[in-house]
């Protein structure tokens, strides 16, 4: 990225990645070394943590910073009868590790049960942990999500986290810098998701490697925080390391009074340095990529990696529609896999669940649209529907709202916070031939349990395939039985 | 880590693009606290069919995997080069890797080899005719050989792969990453002493927040 002079001016127009990254260098790598970068946040969970702590405890080192530091239970967590034993014993023994491993080392823990119990993603936001201009670390890809404020987040593999636990810093490559301008205005109907689902059809699964995205645009400045978290948190099902978007107001009214966010003095020193990290006029990416959000329709995944989709106007397409021969094998592998014939109207898929949640779609923005969808009309006879909310904050508001009602008049399963069927490391999970309408981020082979075909989806795309048991737009829905309230 | 410097073994062939890390090892896989012992969760789903190419005998002490491009796509689950690794599987070749697979690979001591992709189709059918045949991957000079078979008169194919340096480096020497980085302690400490007050940090815990 870029380099300093040595009075710290930049020495050329800046991009946001490019200004956080220069505030987080520790020691500037030279001849092909990596540069030495400090991490501000480290978000810990129970599935890639233990070998790591194993790993301190080998070489008797401590955690640096526990002040840095906070862990949450989220991948093998129930969601259902929370108060009693997990029931799979190796779900249970990982989480008891976490808690061994936190209560040694003394990391802060929410565990199930605790009101701040969640998945890492909405819960580090919740907390007004997550803020502009700093650096943020998990071992999950979908990390990226806290790029949303302003922040540069991206998940990392276990040897890295413990990396980060005994030294608050990572050795890393500079990445390269791609803009995605997403101009216009979206139709009613057409939401986030549909924007990243769209953009990951058009960069493909790889696309973005060895990139940090910083989404801008007309488009994603109308979007609320949580709609910029879905963009973000689907960067890496673009390849990309991180995605990013420029804070403003709206992220600054977001953070602001979270129990964690800046207060008084902190807080004007925190704003007025998050003013100037948006990409300097003329900064240079290495990359750009434009999308007509006046043109986007609703999005559905039809194949089995998160840039096989298409709008859910279209129909399923043909291997012999793709010219490259890697993606014409993959289109026909995935095409078995989910068996599904071209030519088929997407619309005429039935399907047998519905699943609302996970770290892209489970905060109260998303339970509200689905349930303004689901409100006052019946659900799809046999068809099975489960709400998941991100986090126990989130389930509370959502009662608070009185959605927890709606949800149930409606015949969907109200659960407790975890990532649940995202990808069914709890008993939360599909059986094999069954399909899914889910607002979750990865359609792969098996990810919502073994022959499980998943569709990708957003919240009220979900909510509209719930009400007709096939896939729907909101605007294939009848009219209402019951005026809204 | 123990350094890499050349290793010759047998070469498997994976014709699948985009293989994902939920491909390589399913998340149910995951909920193990130690860091071995993955070797039955490799490709645990495919491997169920009896013609994968892995559960070919002449493939069953493969070491060398070639696939085909965006090997590692997904999650970040370093778990898929434990799998790999405690299958017996020392190099990966690809046209392409995924970020954050190829990174954690380097911590482990996996080499991810990126072939052209005409090497890649001239490995696969050179090792598609003679299954079980072996392969010298030699890190140092950045090769990759389908070994020959002087008795059949076939000669060794070569190719070259990429492997970023620093990388490299790391893997011949078998140098720890958080040994190198705690040579700079001080400079850590420097850093940390000018930190603005404004940023997050979790402890205390707030009341609100406390069970």
């Amino acid at each position: 990225m870029s380099t300093i002079d040595p009075d710290g001016i930049p020495a050329r127009p800046r991009t946001l990645a490019e200004k956080v990254w220069d505030d987080h260098l520790v020691v500037k790598g030279e001849d092909g070394q990596p540069d030495l970068i400090y991490i501000d946040l480290h978000l810990v969970h129970e599935v890639t943590s233990p070998q790591a702590f194993d790993g301190l405890r080998a070489e008797g080192r401590p955690v640096r910073r526990l002040d840095l530091t906070i862990a949450t239970e989220d991948h093998n967590t129930p969601t259902w009868d929370i108060d009693k034993p997990i029931a799979d014993l190796t779900s249970r023994t990982q989480i008891e590790t976490l808690r061994r491993n936190a209560a040694e080392f003394g990391v802060r823990l929410h565990s199930l049960g605790d009101k701040e119990q969640g998945i890492v993603h909405v819960v580090g936001p919740q907390l007004g942990l997550t803020m502009p201009g700093i650096t943020v670390v998990c071992g999950d890809s979908h990390t990226s999500t806290h790029g949303a404020f302003g922040a540069m987040a991206f998940g990392i593999g276990t040897s890295e986290v413990e990396h980060v636990l005994a030294t608050q810093t990572l050795p890393l490559k500079p990445f390269k810098t791609m803009a995605i301008s997403v101009e216009g205005e979206l139709k009613p109907g057409v939401t986030a998701k549909d924007i990243i689902l769209a953009v990951i059809a058009k960069i493909g699964t790889n696309g973005g490697q060895g990139y940090v995205l910083e989404f801008r645009g007309s488009a994603i400045r109308a979007l609320s925080m949580e709609g910029r978290m879905t963009i973000c948190n689907m960067s890496i099902e673009a390849g990309a390391r991180a995605g990013m978007v420029a804070p403003d107001e709206t992220t600054f009214a977001y953070v602001k009074g979270k129990p964690h966010a800046p207060r008084g003095q902190d807080w004007d020193d925190a704003v007025a340095y998050w003013r100037t990290l948006p990409s300097d006029e003329g900064a240079v990416y290495d990359a750009e990529v434009f999308l007509d959000a006046n043109a986007l329709e609703p999005f559905v995944t039809w194949g089995t990696n998160p840039g096989q989709g298409v709008s859910l106007s279209d129909v399923v397409p043909a291997p012999e529609d793709f010219a490259d021969p890697n993606e014409r094998a993959a289109a026909e592998r995935a095409l078995e896999y989910m068996d599904l014939v071209p030519g088929t109207r997407l619309k005429d898929v039935p399907v047998d669940a519905v699943f609302m949640g996970s770290c892209t779609n489970s905060r109260i923005e998303d339970l509200r649209a689905f349930a303004s969808l689901i409100e006052g009309r019946t659900k799809a006879e046999g068809v099975r529907v489960m709400v998941v909310p991100g986090s126990a904050r989130v389930r509370l508001e959502a009662e608070a709202e009185g959605l927890d009602k709606v949800f149930l008049d409606f015949g969907a399963e109200w659960r407790f916070a975890g990532c649940s069927m995202c990808l069914g490391m709890n008993p939360d999970q599909l059986a094999p031939g069954e399909r899914c309408a889910s607002t979750s981020n990865r359609n792969f082979e098996g990810r919502q349990g073994k022959g499980g075909r998943t569709h990708l989806v957003s919240p009220l795309v979900a909510a509209a395939t719930a009400v007709l048991g096939r896939l729907a737009s909101p605007s294939d829905l009848p009219a209402r039985e019951k005026v809204e309230a | 880590m123990d350094a890499f410097e050349t290793h010759t073994g047998v070469a498997a062939p994976l014709h699948r693009s985009a293989v994902d890390t939920d491909q390589i090892i399913p998340a149910v896989y995951l909920k193990r606290v130690t860091k071995s012992g993955f070797d039955d969760a490799l490709f645990a789903n495919w491997r169920q069919d009896p013609d994968f190419v892995l559960n070919r005998p002449e493939f069953a002490r493969a070491s060398v995997l070639v696939a085909g491009p965006d090997f590692g796509t997904g999650s970040s689950r370093e778990h898929a080069v434990w799998a790999l690794r405690d299958f017996g599987f020392r190099v990966v070749l690809s046209t392409k890797f995924a970020d954050i697979f190829r990174g954690n690979a380097g911590k482990q001591g996996l080499v991810t080899g990126v072939v052209s992709e005409a090497d890649l189709e001239s490995i696969w059918a050179a090792i598609d005719a003679r299954p079980g045949t072996t392969m010298t991957v030699d890190l140092r000079a950045r090769t990759a050989t389908v070994d020959g078979d002087a008795e059949r008169g076939i000669a060794p194919l070569q190719v070259s792969f990429d492997i970023d340096d620093y990388t490299r480096w790391r893997l011949l020497e078998g140098l720890d990453d958080i040994g190198l980085t705690l040579r700079n302690a001080d400079r850590i400490a420097d850093f940390e002493a000018r930190r603005e007050a404004w940023r997050p940090r979790t402890l205390p815990v707030p009341a609100e927040s406390t069970p």
